[in-house]
């Protein structure tokens, strides 16, 4: 069968056999189980009235459980566990985390992992902050904002692609065709270089990448709030002889550090999760392993579930704060 | 707001230039890969895409018609014509007849050849091969030229792309299996979403709040943990690798944005249409199909276009859930870093294929920017 049809064939039975297990499961409940007639209506009603949440939760939680709260606690079970040859497993305890912490490429990985969350949801934020202020005080603001916001559009494999060419390197006889190369000797430049295999500073080349695809995200929600500030508090300000950048740094920073969080929170947590950048450009060679990618290498190359749990279950360790601090937020909010 | 009270800004111009500045450096890159899509190879590795829009100087090396072609005019063999396939493709500044000297000549001298049969080259192309005997050898002779070629563009590339049936690695069907996992993991979890959305805003039952705190606990965590214990259980319950599995994942994973983003739109929408509704006796499942899904129209299209750009953008999920060894499943993502492995350096290769898979949700983005927006506003402001 052609994967089309099968895809237009999955649509209709998928939406169909949900629209018509709510149509069916609500039907039966109120005909059937608890029908609205009889000695005991008053009764039935409220009954049905009880269960009715479960019936529309019912696949949702399913799918939630089945999908990512399962997961958690089997990943945390196969970190413990060692794959035995011939199918089984045995319970290990700690060794696939001591394997684990003994291998430098995990290190290298945890430290580049350090670097890309200081330098990351810094940089988007600062541009962003930047974008958002200065578009927001001239005509053609939102074509710009547009623009700035594009690279969200741009899936991350495509993104690596895009910047490869940025970084590409030509022997030194020949034209650059990589943008960096080329005004690298404009400048001055002796040599071209091969930007992605300098150890240490290549990790940032890829960082560009990302701050270059996050920066319209930060942008977009900062403006947002940059425009719910009361404006007494800026006009006050001009009136005691603030200058524009006391304005924007003592004014309307501080007024929307709550927001400016959100979005540093929010990119910290991509972050963690970055993958395709690494996997595309260098999968990690010349130093620039990260988390995620390292997991994935244990995984499905080494094919080392227990070492390959162990770093997931390291990611999940890193997310955990966050997790609980929205978790708090939204509780408090709710009451 | 800043230029109240008569203090405009004398800043407006830097502005003006910071702006520009952050707008071409953000747009740069992209349009380098977009002007290298319509470029040829030769073009691409000899020049930088920004130079594309401009004449370029190439060094060139060319022939004269073979020799069976020269005609006798009086006591001279001659052959004539034009160096390029289609005259006046280039313009010559310089030429030489033999590789060390290769700007020996301007256009329009005559060189003499080693054979001593002289050669006329005008600046189009059109030359004149005289000798005094006749011209013998199986080829012509070769005429190094550097010329300056117009800017040019070619669709080639996309041709060669999307539309060759034997290339093998072309896009066109990864492009339908990438739209063939998009929109079922796009439109289910919109629907089952909704339903629980619903419930979790107008429905009261006992552990609601408990809930929605566990939704937004989920919002974050990664689904590289699933990766693994889902892959088994998959294998298991048959489904394997495939399509139904990756739809699977894809909503699983998409959820709790979905429930979340819904939930905070329905519960501002005004109580009273809904006990309204169930005075008038309307049942819950009547309430939602017919007043609270129009409504939420906004909010399910902010969800659509996120769960449509991560799903069509996605890597990961299709690596481990969809694609199996035969690749007959291959989506763009995959195939694009294959090609980033085996032609790293035909970059209109690269880059025509990188801008197919990039250009669906280019257009999607452009023309749904606001909802997009609003979603990501409802989504992290909160």
């Amino acid at each position: 069968m052609h994967p089309a049809f099968q895809g237009l064939l999955t649509i209709i039975i998928g939406v169909g056999g949900c629209v018509s297990y709510y149509y069916f499961s609500n039907q039966f409940l109120d005909k059937v189980l608890f029908p609205a007639r009889g000695a005991n209506i008053g009764r039935n009603i409220n009954r049905a009235n009880m269960i009715r949440p479960w019936l529309f939760l019912f696949p949702a939680l399913l799918a939630l459980g089945l999908y990512l709260a399962y997961p958690v606690f089997e990943t945390l079970r196969l970190s413990l566990t060692e794959r035995m040859p011939g199918g089984g497993s045995q319970f290990v305890g700690l060794d696939n985390y001591t394997q684990m912490l003994g291998e430098p490429k995990f290190w290298e990985a945890l430290q580049n992992n350090f670097f890309w969350l200081l330098v990351v949801p810094a940089m988007s934020t600062a541009f962003g902050l930047l974008a958002a202020q200065l578009t927001d005080r001239i005509s053609w603001g939102n074509v710009a904002k547009s623009l700035i916001f594009m690279p969200m559009a741009i899936s991350f494999v495509g993104a690596a692609v895009i910047w490869k060419l940025v970084y590409d390197t030509r022997p030194i006889d020949q034209e650059q065709i990589g943008v960096l190369n080329a005004l690298y000797l404009w400048f001055g430049g002796t040599e071209p270089h091969t930007w992605l295999t300098i150890p240490f500073w290549n990790s940032f080349f890829l960082m560009a990448v990302l701050i270059w695809i996050q920066t319209g995200f930060a942008m977009v929600i900062l403006s947002a709030a940059l425009r719910g500030i009361p404006e007494e508090t800026v006009e006050a300000a001009i009136l005691d002889g603030a200058n524009p950048f006391q304005i924007f740094f003592k004014i309307k920073v501080p007024q929307i550090m709550g927001t400016i969080v959100v979005v540093w929170t929010t990119i910290t947590i991509v972050v963690l999760k970055v993958f395709d950048i690494v996997f595309a450009m260098t999968n990690g060679q010349w130093e620039t392993q990260v988390l995620a990618n390292y997991m994935y290498d244990k995984l499905f190359r080494a094919n080392d579930w227990g070492v390959g749990s162990a770093s997931a279950m390291v990611i999940m360790l890193l997310v955990t704060p966050i997790l609980v601090w929205n978790v708090y937020n939204a509780r408090k909010e709710m009451r | 707001m800043d230029n109240i009270a008569g203090s405009k800004s004398n800043l407006t111009w830097a502005v003006h230039i910071s702006v520009a500045l952050l707008v071409a450096l953000w747009v740069f890159p992209t349009l380098g890969l977009l002007v290298s899509s319509f470029r040829t190879s030769d073009q691409i590795a000899t020049s930088g895409w920004w130079k594309a829009g401009f004449p370029s100087e190439q060094n060139l090396t060319l022939r004269t018609g073979d020799p069976d072609t020269q005609v006798q005019d009086g006591n001279v063999f001659v052959v004539e014509g034009n160096l390029f396939d289609e005259p006046g493709a280039a313009e010559i500044s310089v030429f030489g007849v033999t590789s060390q000297d290769i700007n020996a000549y301007n256009a329009g001298d005559t060189a003499e050849l080693r054979n001593g049969s002289k050669v006329t080259v005008q600046a189009n192309g059109d030359y004149r091969l005289e000798s005094a005997e006749e011209i013998t050898g199986s080829r012509g002779s070769r005429i190094f030229v550097t010329a300056q070629t117009p800017p040019e563009f070619t669709l080639r590339n996309y041709q060669n792309v999307l539309f060759d049936p034997s290339n093998r690695e072309g896009m066109a069907k990864a492009f339908f299996n990438t739209l063939t996992v998009t929109i079922p993991a796009t439109i289910i979890p919109i629907l089952v979403a909704a339903f629980a959305a619903y419930a979790l805003a107008w429905m009261d039952f006992p552990g609601r709040a408990l809930l929605i705190a566990v939704v937004v606990g989920l919002l974050v965590v990664p689904l590289q943990l699933a990766l693994i214990p889902l892959l088994k259980l998959h294998n298991e319950i048959g489904i394997g690798k495939g399509y139904l599995g990756a739809w699977l994942a894809h909503t699983g994973f998409g959820l709790p944005l979905a429930i979340y983003l819904l939930r905070n739109y329905m519960v501002g929408l005004p109580r009273d249409i809904i006990e309204n509704a169930k005075v008038d006796g309307a049942t819950d499942f009547q309430i939602f199909v017919k007043i609270i899904l129009p409504l939420s129209f906004p909010a399910l299209a902010s969800f659509a276009i996120f769960q449509f750009l991560w799903t069509w953008n996605d890597l990961l999920v299709a690596l481990v859930f969809l694609i199996d060894s035969t690749g007959e499943t291959t989506v763009m993502t995959k195939q694009i870093v294959e090609l980033l492995g085996t032609r790293g350096g035909n970059w209109e290769i690269l880059a025509t294929s990188a801008f197919v898979s990039i250009a669906v949700p280019l257009l999607v983005f452009f023309a749904m920017q606001k909802y997009l927006v609003r979603g990501l506003l409802a989504g992290s402001v909160k």
